[in-house]
């Protein structure tokens, strides 16, 4: 099926509703298999069993960054290629990168108490992260307060593509500020060469996360496909009842 | 029916100076209950400011007006109902909360509101987002206001703005159903709105009356 | 239903349904909040030792903001026209609507103030004291800045101009709020006599607010 044939979201939806339990089923039995490799991997010699947070932390970051590119994508989509389904996508994929930056920095949060005694420190990828969820923040409220959904996606596109932009900007800005302030404690990175005992679980993590990021997002786009619907029906409704007496 | 106590709204001398222009001075005239005055005149003559005097929404600038026969404790402006130019309908809420939050503002009784509804014929669009409705169904929403609240004086500008054929007889005959109950109509028009031969004020280029 | 209650949840019901208005102004607070290490440095002791009055400054700009639209939308839509011809005094209507204000705005600004204090690295002895003055301090800057917005609707200006008649009369807030939260994390002065202060300012600020707004629209509706 071309990309093309996906214009039509009646397809899109009868699409949805075929592939989306098997993305459920992928989804939660690569998480079974990742967790179960996550328990028997090795603990870290410095910070035991702590660091297994990282099998969530590391894929929840790569999966707030996908979402990001996922929103570009998509806003290309609907600012270049005029895809009807584009801004659809992109409105669906917002809340749901945003919620894996969260999960990021919560997770960051909680690793950083036992490993440097306070819950947030200003190190340059935990503030990455903080201002690319202020940003998701910022393209979910766009989305969410445009009365005309049309009108409101393309502004929201606008701003996903000035976002991508800007990305390496920040992140490069960000980790000179921080290389520029030497903070007073000391930080472990996780480690530079990662064993392939550590590496794999955290690949079939990511996995995991990347399958369930597709699964939200086809049933957030359908979600809003129907809620359009709703809408539309409710204007019909309001111009018939208007058109009936003249 | 209400009983009928006879109001008279008495206007003396009134003059308006607006942004430094005399709008109109002089003004002189009364409305007693169950009476309709319409005030025509080019545009720019006054005829608005003349209601947001009354409503006492402009300030006036000499001159008094005076409500007998109404409440003694409310001022002109709590007894009076005013339809302007615009609606006063938030989009986001439905036409009920919409109506019923006006209801609740003014002073009315929550129980009039579906029959407030029904008189303009928008009961079947009381769920829907105020903000899908068209310039006449906002119109007739800013109507129902008037049914719902019971107000001595009703003061309407260019009220059958808007408004298709059938919906102005709707608010002729809502109109003249308030006239018959003792309250007083007020409305500035360019042109006839369905009342049987009301009084006219004409306001002229020198902001007289004549 | 009281006509005051009914202009308070009305209000709500639009801060929520419209553009998310409670969560932006959370937001906004964030964002400024975020700012301010990249301005100052991540230094945690230094953040720790002005994060008091970086929420501060935070809550302050975040209400300054929210309160553009207070009276600005239901002038452009006749509301206002109405409410002034309502059987409740007009002064009460505005209170009313800075009631409305606080509870989607302030309130929610105190109630996330404990996670940004987490990221200023303050701790958590001091974001109580902090979040006390600020439960007590924002109905102040909300009713102080009734008045800018007033008078912003009635003299058809927008934007700056209610920042740059408020923010002047907000400064005993937020110094006495910043003392109170100071005095009551470190010491060693008593956190008494600043913080009663800044409850009688909001006391004061309850009254004074709405009568003076009500005074700026009247005289700004000619």
């Amino acid at each position: 099926m071309a990309v093309i044939d996906l214009a039509n979201p009646t397809r899109f939806l009868s699409l949805v509703q075929r592939v989306l339990p098997w993305l459920w089923g992928a989804a939660l039995i690569v998480f079974i298999i990742g967790l179960m490799q996550t328990f028997n991997a090795p603990d870290d010699y410095q910070q035991g069993a702590t660091v297994k947070i990282m099998y969530i932390h590391v894929p929840a970051a790569w999966l707030g960054m996908m979402g990001w590119s996922v929103m570009s994508v998509a806003a290309l989509g609907t600012l270049v290629w005029r895809h009807p389904l584009a801004d659809v996508a992109g409105k669906a994929a917002a809340p749901i990168g945003a919620a894996f930056t969260f999960i990021c920095l919560i997770t960051g949060a909680l690793w950083g108490r036992p490993t440097w005694g306070t819950y947030w420190v200003w190190d340059a990828r935990l503030t990455s992260m903080l201002v690319l969820l202020l940003l998701y923040l910022g393209v979910i409220a766009l989305y969410w307060t445009a009365e005309d959904p049309g009108r409101g996606s393309r502004a929201a596109a606008v701003l996903t593509l000035v976002g991508a932009i800007n990305l390496p900007i920040i992140k490069f800005s960000v980790d000179w500020w921080n290389t520029l302030h030497q903070p007073a404690s000391i930080m472990r990175t996780g480690g530079t060469a990662i064993a392939p005992s550590i590496l794999y679980p955290l690949l079939v993590m990511a996995l995991g996360f990347t399958l369930l990021f597709f699964a939200l997002h086809f049933a957030a786009m359908r979600n809003e496909i129907l809620r359009r619907r709703v809408r539309t029906m409710r204007l019909i409704q309001a111009q018939t009842l208007a058109e009936a007496r003249a | 029916m209400r009983a009928a106590r006879l109001m008279q709204l008495a206007a003396d001398t009134l003059t308006c100076i607006r942004g430094g222009r005399t709008v109109f001075a002089g003004l002189t005239f009364s409305v007693s209950s169950g009476e309709a005055l319409t005030v025509i005149g080019r545009n720019g003559a006054g005829k608005s400011s003349l209601l947001r005097v009354i409503a006492g929404l402009v300030h006036l600038a000499a001159g008094s007006l005076s409500l007998t026969g109404g409440e003694s404790e409310a001022s002109v402006a709590e007894q009076a109902h005013y339809l302007g130019h615009q609606d006063a309908l938030k989009g986001s809420l439905s036409v009920r909360e919409n109506l019923a939050f006006w209801i609740d503002f003014l002073g009315g009784a929550r129980g009039s509101l579906e029959d407030a509804l029904a008189a303009v014929d928008l009961a079947p669009l009381a769920g829907l987002p105020a903000g899908y409705l068209s310039a006449g169904q906002r119109r007739r929403l800013s109507i129902a206001r008037l049914v719902a609240v019971q107000r001595p004086l009703w003061l309407l500008d260019e009220p059958t703005s808007a408004l298709d054929v059938q919906s102005q007889d709707r608010l002729a005959g809502l109109m003249r159903a308030h006239l018959k109950g003792g309250g007083m109509i007020i409305a500035a028009t360019h042109g006839p709105i369905g009342l049987d031969a009301p009084r006219e004020l004409q306001l002229g280029p020198t902001g007289v009356a004549q | 239903m009281t006509p005051f209650t009914a202009l308070v949840l009305r209000d709500m019901r639009l801060a929520v349904r419209v553009g998310g208005g409670a969560l932006m102004g959370a937001l906004f607070f964030l964002i400024v909040v975020t700012m301010m290490p990249f301005a100052v440095g991540p230094d945690l002791k230094l953040l720790a030792r002005i994060g008091p009055a970086i929420l501060w400054l935070g809550a302050l700009l975040a209400t300054l903001l929210a309160l553009d639209r207070l009276f600005a939308t239901d002038h452009e839509d006749g509301s206002l026209d109405l409410l002034m011809m309502g059987r409740m005094p007009l002064e009460l209507a505005i209170a009313g609507k800075g009631v409305a204000h606080w509870l989607t705005t302030g309130l929610p600004l105190v109630m996330i103030s404990p996670v940004l204090g987490l990221m200023l690295n303050v701790e958590l002895k001091a974001m109580g004291v902090v979040a006390l003055t600020l439960i007590v301090g924002t109905p102040a800057l909300t009713f102080i800045g009734l008045i800018g917005a007033a008078l912003s609707v009635a003299l058809r200006r927008g934007g700056l101009l209610l920042a740059v008649l408020v923010l002047p009369l907000t400064i005993p807030v937020l110094i006495f709020g910043v003392s109170a939260a100071n005095a009551g994390i470190v010491g060693p002065e008593p956190f008494g006599p600043p913080f009663t202060i800044l409850c009688a300012l909001s006391l004061m600020s309850l009254v004074v607010g709405p009568f003076a707004a009500a005074a700026a629209l009247r005289f700004g509706l000619e």
